[in-house]
């Protein structure tokens, strides 16, 4: 109790206004850490520029532009476009310009390739919708301005490369025509574009490269049609294959005139292959087709004869071609066996010739080789060398040359879908990874650095070395549990199916593993990971015991497909097992129970609304049965506006017996009516969330209790017309219905509406608390509102004597009939910005005041302190409420620049913010994840329970030191003194 | 410069229905980022380049999103009529969200206010409110700071004990202080000097 009230008292101390998270610029790094990354890459175009540093710009599906140093991989600049701008094609033009094609070919930018400005932007319509292409014809001039040539929407553009300026354009009006390629033959004035009308007739129009004029159409039915793509051998022939998929079709347009040949694949391959795929590729005079089990190559030798060349089980990939010479091209070919990969480059004209044969150690967590990209240099000797950048199934990124991994970049962290943390391993005799790397005389220079820093005696490069040693202090990167509950691991599961572990201290990566059950199999096509559990968390068995993981899949992209469970440890990454289940998972509940060896119990629902509980153990089934009656869910279907409540019946009443399957019942439901209200968002409490205490003391010594219940559902809904973009509806039409739900007994605590408004809404439910944010269309900003739900029913329990007299009503039965007792306050004001994501700090013991983590739509991180969101602001606080610490009422929140948790960097990409409880009280975890990474400890009512970490412990030693000296001086003086008076 | 104006007659061309009617009204919004103190923005550009190429600016909540050509201008494209909302981002400024209106009726005409203080905008330049300073500045090293601190008060008062003390003893008067010395030793209180090593000697 002593504590506690210290605690208090230190939190009055610590109220004052001023931005409690505050940096100065030499802590940056310190506690925080940043990492930079771009997705997984689509497309890399290298710059052939010859002096300066080499690059690389490269498009990823995280919808990244980037230049790339080709030397070691880092950033050099980097964009990211909108989520609905995809990036078609990327190209370098004049060797200067990096032009990008987006959005479904209708945005054209081009920016300058040293610094990544934007130099312009046009935007291309036409008439339908199409593929696009991107071409940058090196030699095809207009006024000695170099021309780009795209093709989207069914419309041809001719581009001036200095302005996007449309130089003429052509429209491929016909209705069912759909291009399939666009062909511009180097040297000539010619573009070609080719494609299918009416899935049977092939298409041919040659078009003046120079005006844009039709020279020549024609066309040619087949009447087997055609199927997938087309494969481009030379700039006048195409393969396709025919809609059965086992006939090959070899269409020449020379000279405008078109021919076919006919070649079926079982005359080329001998045992049936099933049904076949033309994999694109750009390598003239040979193309590859693929089945379930084989790749093969075939080359096209004139007068549309095909030749197999080769013939491999083997995964490979194959890049685009390079042209190293006037008439040579030459390629990259990987392939996969065991732990290695092997590399071969070959020329286009001669299959048997390898320019050159490397293999290389491949880590096997890669998985497998998506893409391949080629690039050629000229070695000391003269002779061509090659190097090939590499897209790996978990999304990373290499670069190979002469044999060896020069870099690699970790792009698979662009995409994280869930996050959870586990602690670190105990520290014992043998264990500790810390090296003794101080000797005396090193800790004594450090100390002096250090003094002088304090004294501002330092010259810049001591100032740079006390940076650099705070930065490199060994403690923060252990890989042990410490005492304060800073370090801990950070598992990170990305859209690759590959699990990270990253070290809280310094971000970097400690194990990697790709998930062997996220791995494509017959049984389950695509499978994609969903989400991350804390399966299982030592306490007692800490010391020998590690904690684990559950990861829970799906293989497919419909609810209904059939789940997959793995369980990863969290100290070695190493995958312990993983269940294949018959069943659907729709819901997984964590239940609040934990067997004898701290395994969590997790009940999963499947789409017949079965549950389904794990471990499937007897000892879990029966610490299960125990607690049948007191476990309660609610699903939302959010396409119907219901929501409902749920309970177990019984067990399964199906033909296979299964104790570990339960049957359910729905106890209640909520139905929004789908005319007026549809559902935007749906908030609860973090399940492991801690609250200090119920009593909230307000100002003249009076009490009122926060209505705390883990059962409380926040439900926004908004009118139908105004679910869309703002600006799409008028503030008469459009409202937002907020409403506070108990998910046991389907109770509508509370309903209010926001006339005027519209989504999205951001929402954040704490205690006894939600805020949320959403557009106000009237006053056309954005306002975030709060609720504060406080319970009656104890509001007479105040009085000593009536608790005394017994006169109190504790110990009246609660019944779900009765209606709670609850009051709700609310108030809201405006805010600036757009948010991406919202979160609320979380502390260990819940004694610590509450931040609102606010991720801008400028991907950064704004801490708002709760304070600000009071229901009980007022415009003149009485002088007890300022005591109390209320904050006389504006109409829109501040925005500290300094208390921005990001400071001057981005988390660009932002889409989650997740908040981890130290065990330092004062103290939190955030990780905030989009594209990049950003990681930082918050101390919301500032460190009250530790010394900062510039606390000069220099300043204490001299003062220490200081008080010694004048003890023995002013002995020595009155020693003297009372001589002289004995003498006297 | 006129912010908005329709889409010109290639749209109207169009013979694809599904697609034409989509564009029909749709509109442009062109508009400018001017960041004062000639940084970049046509400028000479050695000032922070990097800031410049870093702005974004976004549409409805980053519905579209689009960057700033050298000279400072940006727009949007193929906007439906009706209102909507303009936000910057940029590292270290602080730029208010503009209401825009894309008038159906009168195309070309403008309509922009700042969202934060209500202001209109003739014109769609964009000027940013503040700039941010992210961090704290470290106040220089002062005495007044050191002597401030906890261990520089307790060195204070201890130097005022040690030397302040003996000369208000020194102005006391010798009989009085000869009788409060007795008053000590009779009542045995130690002193200071016998606590210490040594002081016990005497």
């Amino acid at each position: 109790m002593a504590i506690r009230s210290f605690f208090l008292f230190i939190l009055f101390f610590s109220s004052s206004l001023s931005p409690v998270f505050s940096l100065y610029e030499d802590q940056v790094g310190l506690m925080d850490w940043h990492q930079q990354y771009i997705g997984k890459v689509k497309q890399a175009v290298f710059s052939s520029q010859r002096a300066g540093r080499k690059r690389v710009v490269v498009s990823t599906e995280e919808n990244v532009i980037a230049s790339l140093d080709l030397r070691h991989g880092e950033i050099f600049w980097r964009h990211l476009l909108g989520a609905d701008d995809v990036i078609d094609g990327i190209d370098i033009g004049l060797g200067k310009y990096v032009i990008t094609l987006s959005s479904g070919g209708s945005i054209l930018r081009s920016w300058n390739l040293p610094d990544g400005q934007m130099v312009w932007e046009s935007s291309l319509q036409g008439p339908k919708l199409s593929k696009s292409f991107l071409l940058v014809p090196t030699n095809l001039k207009f006024d000695k301005d170099n021309v780009l040539v795209v093709f989207s929407n069914g419309r041809l553009h001719a581009i001036s490369c200095i302005d996007g300026e449309v130089l003429w354009k052509k429209d491929f009006e016909a209705e069912s025509f759909e291009v399939q390629q666009v062909i511009q033959p180097p040297g000539s004035d010619l573009i070609y574009v080719v494609g299918f009308a009416a899935s049977y007739q092939f298409e041919m129009y040659q078009i003046n490269a120079k005006n844009g004029e039709l020279l020549k159409h024609e066309s040619a039915s087949f009447s087997s049609g055609f199927s997938g793509e087309v494969s481009l051998v030379s700039t006048e022939t195409v393969v396709a294959l025919d809609s059965t998929g086992s006939i090959l079709l070899t269409i020449s347009f020379q000279d405008g005139k078109i021919s076919s040949q006919q070649t079926p694949i079982s005359n080329l391959v001998e045992d049936s292959l099933g049904l076949a795929v033309i994999i694109p590729s750009s390598v003239s005079g040979i193309f590859a087709i693929k089945t379930d089990a084989v790749t093969v190559f075939i080359r096209v030798i004139g007068e549309g004869k095909l030749e197999v060349v080769e013939k491999t089980t083997h995964e490979i990939a194959v890049s685009d071609a390079l042209s190293i010479s006037e008439d040579q091209q030459a390629f990259a070919l990987i392939q996969h066996a065991s732990s290695e990969i092997h590399l071969t480059v070959k020329l286009a004209h001669d299959w048997d010739g390898n320019l050159l044969k490397e293999s290389v150690k491949m880590d096997w967590q890669r998985g497998l080789v998506h893409k391949v990209f080629i690039n050629n240099y000229i070695r000391t000797d003269r002779s061509y060398g090659f190097r090939v950048l590499i897209v790996m199934e978990d999304h990373s990124l290499l670069l190979l040359q002469q044999g060896e991994i020069v870099w690699s970049r970790e792009d698979g962290l662009a995409s994280i879908i869930d996050v959870t943390t586990s602690e670190l391993p105990v520290e014992r005799n043998g264990v500790s990874v810390a090296k003794v790397e101080h000797n005396l005389f090193e800790w004594l220079k450090g100390h002096m650095l250090k003094l002088k820093g304090t004294l501002m005696l330092a010259s810049p490069e001591d100032m740079a070395a006390i940076q650099s040693m705070r930065l490199k202090s060994s403690e923060k990167s252990k890989m042990t549990r410490d005492h304060n509950g800073f370090r801990k691991l950070l598992i990170v599961l990305t859209r690759a199916g590959k699990l990270f572990a990253l070290h809280t201290g310094d971000g970097r990566i400690v194990w990697s593993h790709l998930l062997r059950s996220l791995h494509k199999s017959e049984a389950c096509q695509s499978p994609i990971g969903l989400n991350l559990y804390q399966w299982q968390v030592p306490h007692h068995h800490a010391m020998d015991e590690n904690p684990s993981v559950l990861v829970v899949s799906r293989c497919g992209p419909s609810s209904d497909t059939p789940g997959v469970l793995s369980f990863v440890d969290t100290y070695t990454g190493k995958e312990l097992s993983s269940l294949s289940l018959d069943h659907a998972v729709v819901q997984v509940i964590p239940l609040p129970y934990t067997d004898s060896t701290e395994q969590r119990l997790h009940l999963l629902i499947n789409a017949d609304k079965h549950a389904h509980l794990y471990p499937k153990t007897s000892e879990a089934l029966s610490i299960f049965k125990r607690e049948f009656l007191n476990i309660y869910w609610y699903s939302v279907e959010d396409q119907n506006g219901i929501i409902k409540g749920h309970a177990l019946k019984c067990k399964c009443t199906g033909e296979v017996a299964d104790e570990f399957c339960f049957d359910t019942r729905d106890l209640w439901s909520v139905v929004f009516p789908s005319e007026s209200e549809k559902i935007v968002a749906t908030v609860t409490r973090k399940l492991n969330e801690v609250v200090h205490t119920q009593a909230k003391v307000v100002a003249d010594q009076d009490v009122m209790y926060k209505y705390i219940s883990r059962n409380l559902l926040f439900v926004a809904t908004v009118a139908p017309k105004g679910s869309g973009e703002i600006g799409s509806v008028t503030p008469e039409e459009s409202w937002l219905v907020a409403y506070l739900i108990d998910t046991v007994t389907g109770r509508i605590l509370h309903r209010v509406t926001h006339h005027g408004s519209q989504g999205p809404v951001h929402a954040v439910f704490s205690e006894n608390w939600v805020v949320y944010h959403y557009f106000n269309l009237r006053a056309h900003r954005y306002e975030m509102s709060v609720i504060e739900i406080y319970d009656q029913s104890r509001a007479d329990n105040k009085d000593v004597w009536k608790l005394v007299l017994g006169k109190h009503n504790l110990t009246s039965p609660i019944s779900l009939f009765s209606r709670p007792e609850v009051i709700t306050k609310s108030q809201s004001y405006f805010f600036t910005h757009s948010l991406k994501a919202i979160a609320v700090t979380s502390t260990a013991k819940g004694i610590t005041s509450k931040q609102l983590l606010l991720g801008t739509i400028g991907d950064q991180v704004l801490a708002l302190d709760k304070r600000f969101l009071d229901p009980r602001r007022t415009v003149n606080p009485t002088q007890a409420e300022k005591e109390e610490g209320i904050i006389p009422l504006t109409d829109s929140l501040p925005i500290i620049p300094q208390s921005y948790v990001t400071h001057a960097l981005r988390v660009e990409g932002l889409r989650g913010i997740i908040t981890v409880p130290a065990k330092l009280e004062s103290t939190t975890l955030v990780f905030a994840h989009g594209v990049d990474l950003f990681f930082t400890q918050l101390a919301p009512s500032r460190t009250y329970d530790s010394l900062t970490e510039d606390f000069s412990y220099a300043l204490l030693l001299i003062t220490i030191v200081a008080l010694v000296a004048a003890i023995f001086v002013t002995w020595r003086l009155s020693e003297r003194k009372e001589l002289q008076e004995k003498w006297r | 410069m006129a912010a908005v104006t329709p889409l010109l007659l290639l749209l109207l061309l169009s013979s694809a229905p599904s697609f034409s009617s989509g564009s029909r009204n749709a509109y442009n919004i062109n508009g400018r980022v001017k960041i004062p103190q000639g940084l970049g923005l046509g400028t000479k550009g050695y000032a922070l380049p990097g800031r410049m190429s870093n702005v974004k600016v976004l549409l409805n909540g980053g519905q579209n999103i689009t960057f700033l050509r050298p000279d400072g201008y940006f727009s949007f494209h193929n906007i439906p009529a009706g209102t909507h909302l303009i936000e910057v981002s940029a590292i270290g400024y602080f730029f208010s969200p503009v209401r825009v209106d894309v008038s159906a009726r009168n195309p070309g005409k403008v309509q922009a206010a700042l969202t934060e203080n209500r202001k209109g905008l003739s014109e769609l330049v964009l000027e940013p409110l503040r700039e941010e300073q992210y961090y704290e500045i470290r106040e220089p090293f002062s005495i007044m700071s050191l002597l401030k601190s906890p261990m520089g008060l307790m060195v204070g008062f201890m130097l005022a004990v040690a030397f302040l003390m003996p000369k208000l003893v020194e102005n006391m008067d010798p009989e009085e202080m000869r009788r409060a010395q007795e008053e000590m030793r009779s009542q045995g209180v130690p002193s200071l000097s016998s606590l210490l090593p040594g002081g016990a000697r005497n």
